[in-house]
C-alpha cells in the first residue's frame, strides 16, 4: 500500500483554501477533530461562494418560485415547468465567466457541457440552447480573441452534441474588459412522470459512477476560480480550467436517456463543480441518508491520484447514479454498448455520514448535513454606491438635440451591439432536431414540440434571454425589472404565454457593500417583476467576483424567460412579411433618454434614470399579443428596445427573407430624438391587415394603440406630420451597415489567423 | 426498407428518419455501427450527419473502420443506393465509396445557413424529382465541408457527370461569391461512377416542412423513395 503524503492541516492551510477563520472553527466543531486534507478540500469547495451561495441565499429565498405550472423550482439541477399534453420543460441558465476569460474556448465549451448535463440529469432530452455573452470593446485585440474563442467553444461543444443553439445575445462594453460574461442556457423536454432527481435512498442500493474517467483537470476549477477576484496572477490559473469532450457527452446523453426509460434508477446527479464531492453530498443530503464509497473503484485517467485530487477533480462528462439493488447489469449493458465507463463505487448507507475509503483507509468521515444543507449564510453589508446620485443625474434640457437623425441611425446600426450577430450565430447549428421555427435574430426563439418518439404536437416553445447592463448600473432594481419585462415581452411577441424564468446573476465582489447593494436591488427588482407577471423563478445561478484589479462589471442579471404557444403554426415574426400592411405602435412614447445607447454613442454620456417599467401594463400587453396572434390579427410583432423606435423599425424592414420598406408618420409632444431613439419600455411594433379588429382587441385589453404607417417600398421613411422627414434611407444601405458591423471589426484577427 | 446508420456521435439520424416518415411516409430502421450486417430487407442506406466518433481525427476517418461499413460497402458494390449527408458524405469519402475529400471550410469557421444549390444531374436515383438546372434552398451546417478533388479527378468527375450539385445564387448562377466553404468548382455533392452512391454537404432532411426550413429537401429524399419503390415493383 502506498504511503499517503499530505500537507498538515491547520488554520493557515484553511485560509489558503479560501476558508475564513470562523468557518475553520466551525469545521473543527462539526468534526470534533482536525480535518484530514481531503476533508478540508471538501469543506472548502462545498462552502465556496460558487457552491454554497453564502452571500446570496438570504435574498434568493425571497424570490417567487411557485405557480400551478411549476413542477420543480430552484434547488434541483434545473427548473421543471408543465406545458400541458403530459409534457414538461426543464431549463436553466448558468455562468462560466471566470474560466472563459482564462481559456475562452474550453471555458465556454464546458459551460455548455455543464448546463446540458443539468438538463438531461433530470430525464429530459436537451432540445434547445441559448447564451448571453459579453465582452470588452472590440478595439482591444484581446477581446476579439476572446470573442472568437468563446463562439468557437460554444459551437464546438453545442454542435457535436446535437442541440440547436436557437438564440442569445452578444454585447460589448468597456466594463467587461477585465471580466467577460459567458452565460449558457439550455432547455429540455420530458414527460411529466419521467422526471428524475438527485436522490440516494434505499439503504444498500449501489452508487454507480458513469462517464469519463477522472483526471487531474479542473481541480478547484469552478469552485475556487469563481469565488475570488482576478488579479495579475490569474493567467497562472489556466490549468484549473476543465477540458470538454462533446463526443462523450453526446454518448452520455443517449445512454442516460436509454437507461431512464427503464425503472432501475433511484436518483441521478451530474458531477459539476467540485465533482464527486458535490454530487454525492447533494444526493445524500436530499435524501437524509449517507454514502460510503471507495476511491479505488473510480475509473481513473492517470495513475497515482491522491484522494484529494479524486474528490475535487472537475473532469467533465461524469454522472453519479443510484439504482435499485440488482439492476446494476442493466446499467452496464447500456453503457458498454456506448463504450462508456460505469462502475459501482459504493452504496447508500444509514446514519447521514459520508465515508470515503482509499487504499483500504478511511480518508473522509463527515456528517452530510452540516456540509451540504447547513453551509454558512452571510448577511453582508450593503450601501448604495457613493456616486449613484451622480450617475442618475440627467438634465435633458442641457443635451443638444440630435441634428442628424439619419446619421444617428446609421451610427447605431453600425455598432457591434445593434449590428447583426449573424457572424456569431452562423457558427452554431441552429437546426438540428428539426424543430427550429424562429432561430437567432428574432425577438425570441421559437421551436416546435416534438415527442421523443417523433410525434409532432401543436405546441411551440418561445424563449428569450435579456439584460441591459447600462440600465442596471444606473438603477439595478429598475434594470432587473426591465430585463424580466423585456424577456417576457419578447416571448409574448411570438404569440406565446410566458411561463417561468431562470436567471444568471453576474456581479462584482460581494464583500464590497456597494456591490452587495446592487445585488440586493437587482434580486428584489427581479422578484417584483416575476411576481407581477406571473412568471416564477424556477432555476438560476449566481456569479460573483466578476471583478479585476478592483473594477467590477456593471451589474448584469441575465434573465431567460420561456413561454408556450398553443399552436406553433400560428405565430408572429419580428420582420415585415409583405407590403401594404398597416403598421401600429402598441404602448406609449415617453421622453426617456436616460441610459439609452443614443445618449452613450452620440453624446458620450451614460447617465440618467432608465425608462420606467409598468408591470401591470406589460401583463395586459401579453394578453393582447397572445390573442392577437391567435386570432390572425398580428403577423409581425417586434419589441422596441435598445436604439428605440428608429432601430426597431429598421430591424423589421431588413431582417426578413425579403427587405420590405415602411413609411411612418410620428407625432408626439416629446423631443424628436427621444421619439426616434428613446427606449421607453412596453412598446411593440405590429403589422396587421385588420386594423379595426386589432383596435377593438387592444381596447378590450387596455393597451394604447396608434396607427403609424404602412409597409412597402425600398426605403425606411420616418417623418413628422409636417415638414421634412427625419429619416429617409435606402434599405440596402441600412442592411449593409447592420450586416457588417461585427465582421468589419473582426477581420484584422481573421487575417492574422489565415496568415 | 431504409437503413439509417447510427455511429456514436451521429446527430441528424433522428431527423433523417423523421423526414422519411413524416414527409414521405417511409419507415426506416436505425442500424448500429457495431452491427456487421444490414437488415436483410434493406433497399437503401443513409449515412446521416453528425460528428462520428467526435470527428477528433479527420472527419469520418474513424467511422470507416466501423463494422457496419463493411456491410455498407458490400451493399454498394452490389448496386444498392447509398446516400451520405454531411458527416455521412465525409464517411463515404473516407471509406472510398466516393472519390475526393472534404476539408476545413475556407473561412475556418463552422457555418450554419440556408444556401442555394443547382441540380446538375437529374436522371439519377437521388434527383429524379428535379430537372437539371433546378435551384433548391437547403441548409448547410459544417466546419469541414470544402469538397476537394485534384485537377485530374475533377476533370473525370465533370466528364462522367458525377457532379450532382453546385452552390449558386437564388437565380441559379454558380460562382465563388456564393461558395460558402471554398469547395472546388462550387461542388456541393457528387456521386460515384456507377451512380448508386451519392454524398452532399447540404441537409435535405432539414428542408421537408413548409414552416420549418421549406420543402426543397423533399425533392431529393423523395427521389430516393421513388427509386426504391420503383425497383420493388
Amino acid at each position: 500500500m502506498s504511503e499517503l503524503r499530505e500537507p498538515k492541516v491547520d488554520i493557515e492551510l484553511a485560509r489558503e483554501h479560501g476558508l475564513s477563520d470562523a468557518e475553520y472553527d466551525q469545521i473543527l466543531e462539526i468534526l470534533g477533530r482536525t480535518p484530514t486534507y481531503s476533508e478540508l478540500g471538501i469543506f472548502s469547495v462545498m462552502w465556496s461562494e460558487h457552491c454554497s451561495y453564502k452571500s446570496s441565499k438570504k435574498y434568493l429565498k425571497q424570490l417567487p418560485t411557485e405557480a400551478p405550472q411549476v413542477i420543480e423550482g430552484p434547488g434541483e439541477n434545473a427548473g421543471v415547468v408543465d406545458i400541458g399534453d403530459g409534457l414538461a420543460v426543464v431549463f436553466k441558465i448558468e455562468s462560466h465567466n471566470h474560466p472563459s476569460f482564462i481559456e475562452p474556448r474550453q471555458g465556454a465549451a464546458t459551460g455548455v457541457g455543464g448546463i446540458l448535463r443539468d438538463i438531461f440529469t433530470m430525464g429530459a432530452r436537451p432540445i434547445a440552447s441559448m447564451n448571453s455573452i459579453r465582452f470588452g470593446t472590440l478595439d482591444d485585440p484581446k477581446h476579439r480573441y476572446l470573442l472568437h474563442g468563446v463562439v468557437e467553444g460554444i459551437g464546438g461543444y453545442g454542435n457535436p452534441v446535437g442541440v440547436a443553439t436557437v438564440g442569445g445575445e452578444t454585447s460589448f462594453h468597456e466594463c467587461y474588459r477585465g471580466n467577460i460574461l459567458v452565460n449558457a442556457f439550455s432547455l429540455g423536454l420530458v414527460e411529466i412522470d419521467r422526471v428524475f432527481r438527485a436522490r440516494a435512498t434505499g439503504i444498500g442500493n449501489p452508487v454507480i459512477y458513469l462517464g469519463s474517467k477522472t483526471g487531474r483537470d479542473g481541480i478547484h476549477g469552478a469552485s475556487l476560480l469563481a469565488s475570488a477576484e482576478f488579479d495579475e496572477q490569474s493567467e497562472a490559473k489556466r490549468p484549473t480550467v476543465q477540458v470538454g469532450d462533446p463526443f462523450t457527452e453526446k454518448c452520455l446523453i443517449e445512454a442516460c436517456l436509454e437507461l431512464m426509460r427503464s425503472d432501475a434508477i433511484i436518483g441521478i446527479q451530474d458531477m459539476g463543480a467540485a465533482g464527486l464531492t458535490c454530487s454525492s453530498f447533494e444526493m445524500a443530503s436530499n435524501s437524509g441518508t449517507g454514502i460510503e464509497f471507495d476511491l479505488d473503484k473510480v475509473p481513473q485517467r492517470e495513475t497515482g491520484m491522491t484522494p484529494y485530487e479524486l474528490l475535487l477533480s472537475e473532469s467533465q462528462e461524469r454522472m453519479l447514479l443510484v439504482v435499485k439493488a440488482g439492476q446494476e447489469d442493466r446499467v452496464f449493458e447500456i453503457f458498454e454498448r456506448w463504450d462508456l465507463d460505469a462502475a459501482v463505487i459504493g452504496q447508500v448507507v444509514d446514519g447521514g455520514r459520508m465515508k470515503v475509503r482509499w487504499h483500504g483507509k478511511t480518508v473522509v468521515d463527515i456528517p452530510v448535513d452540516p456540509v451540504a444543507a447547513s453551509s454558512p449564510e452571510l448577511d453582508r453589508a450593503t450601501a448604495p454606491p457613493a456616486d449613484l446620485r451622480e450617475r442618475q443625474k440627467l438634465d435633458l434640457a442641457s443635451i443638444a438635440p440630435e441634428q442628424d437623425p439619419g446619421g444617428a441611425l446609421e451610427a447605431l446600426l453600425d455598432t457591434p451591439d445593434l449590428g447583426s450577430k449573424a457572424w456569431v450565430s452562423r457558427q452554431y447549428d441552429q437546426l438540428v432536431q428539426g424543430d427550429t421555427i424562429i432561430g437567432p435574430g428574432g425577438d425570441a426563439a421559437l421551436i416546435r414540440v416534438k415527442r421523443e418518439d417523433g410525434t409532432i404536437t401543436r405546441k411551440g416553445l418561445a424563449m428569450s434571454v435579456d439584460c441591459n447592463p447600462r440600465w442596471c448600473w444606473l438603477d439595478p432594481r429598475t434594470g432587473a425589472m426591465a430585463a424580466v419585462a423585456e424577456a417576457a415581452r419578447n416571448v409574448a411577441c411570438t404569440g406565446a404565454k410566458p411561463l417561468a424564468l431562470t436567471n444568471c446573476l453576474n456581479f462584482g465582489n460581494p464583500e464590497k457593500p456597494e456591490i452587495m447593494w446592487e445585488f440586493v436591488e437587482a434580486v428584489q427588482g427581479m422578484g417584483v417583476a416575476a411576481e407581477a407577471l406571473g412568471i416564477p423563478v424556477v432555476s438560476g445561478n449566481v456569479s460573483l467576483y466578476n471583478e479585476t484589479a478592483g473594477r467590477a462589471i456593471y451589474p448584469t442579471p441575465t434573465i431567460a424567460v420561456v413561454g408556450v404557444l398553443e399552436d406553433w403554426e400560428k405565430h408572429a415574426v419580428s420582420h415585415f412579411t409583405k407590403p401594404g400592411m398597416t403598421v401600429v405602435l402598441l404602448g406609449e412614447n415617453r421622453e426617456e433618454l436616460g441610459g439609452s445607447i443614443w445618449l452613450a454613442l452620440r453624446r458620450g454620456l451614460e447617465c440618467g434614470l432608465p425608462p420606467a417599467v409598468d408591470l401591470a401594463y406589460e401583463k395586459r400587453l401579453h394578453r393582447l399579443l397572445r390573442e392577437g396572434v391567435s386570432a390572425d390579427l398580428i403577423t409581425t410583432a417586434h419589441d422596441v428596445s435598445e436604439g428605440g423606435l428608429a432601430v426597431a423599425l429598421t430591424e423589421s424592414t431588413i431582417t426578413g427573407p425579403e427587405r420590405i420598406g415602411v413609411e411612418i408618420e410620428l407625432s408626439d409632444g416629446i423631443r424628436p430624438d427621444a421619439l426616434l431613439f428613446g427606449e421607453s419600455t412596453g412598446r411593440v411594433i405590429v403589422a396587421t391587415q385588420d386594423l379595426e379588429g386589432l383596435e377593438s382587441l387592444a381596447a378590450g385589453c387596455g393597451v394604447a394603440l396608434r396607427r403609424i404607417g404602412r409597409t412597402g417600398g425600398p426605403r425606411l421613411v420616418i417623418r413628422p406630420p409636417q415638414g421634412e422627414s427625419w429619416i429617409d434611407a435606402e434599405l440596402d444601405r441600412l442592411h449593409e451597415l447592420w450586416w457588417n458591423a461585427l465582421p468589419r471589426r473582426l477581420e484584422p484577427l481573421e487575417g492574422e489567423e489565415a496568415a | 426498407m431504409f437503413a439509417v446508420v447510427q455511429f456514436p456521435g451521429s446527430n441528424d439520424d433522428r431527423d433523417m428518419r423523421f423526414a422519411f416518415k413524416s414527409a414521405l411516409g417511409v419507415d426506416s430502421r436505425l442500424v448500429w455501427h457495431k452491427d456487421t450486417e444490414l437488415p436483410a430487407d434493406t433497399r437503401a442506406v443513409v449515412c446521416p450527419g453528425g460528428f462520428s466518433y467526435g470527428d477528433y481525427l479527420r472527419c469520418g476517418a474513424m467511422a470507416k473502420y466501423s463494422p457496419i461499413m463493411t456491410a455498407v460497402r458490400r451493399f454498394a458494390e452490389a448496386g444498392g443506393p447509398v446516400l451520405g449527408v454531411c458527416n455521412g458524405f465525409q464517411v463515404l469519402c473516407e471509406s472510398g465509396l466516393l472519390p475526393g475529400a472534404l476539408v476545413r471550410n475556407h473561412q475556418l469557421h463552422f457555418v450554419c445557413e440556408f444556401v442555394y444549390i443547382r441540380v446538375e444531374q437529374a436522371a439519377t436515383p437521388f434527383s429524379s424529382r428535379c430537372a437539371s438546372g433546378d435551384v433548391l434552398r437547403i441548409p448547410i451546417k459544417h466546419g469541414e465541408g470544402a469538397y476537394f478533388a485534384d485537377t485530374e479527378l475533377l476533370a473525370r468527375l465533370e466528364s462522367n457527370g458525377q457532379v450532382m450539385f453546385r452552390y449558386c445564387t437564388p437565380e441559379g448562377e454558380v460562382g465563388p461569391a456564393v461558395n460558402p466553404n471554398g469547395s472546388v468548382s462550387e461542388i456541393a455533392g457528387i456521386r460515384n461512377q456507377a451512380g448508386n452512391v451519392m454524398g452532399l454537404m447540404p441537409h435535405p432532411e432539414h428542408a421537408v416542412e413548409e414552416m420549418i426550413g421549406g420543402t426543397d429537401g423533399l425533392a431529393l429524399l423523395g427521389s430516393l423513395v421513388d427509386f426504391v419503390v420503383g425497383r420493388a415493383q
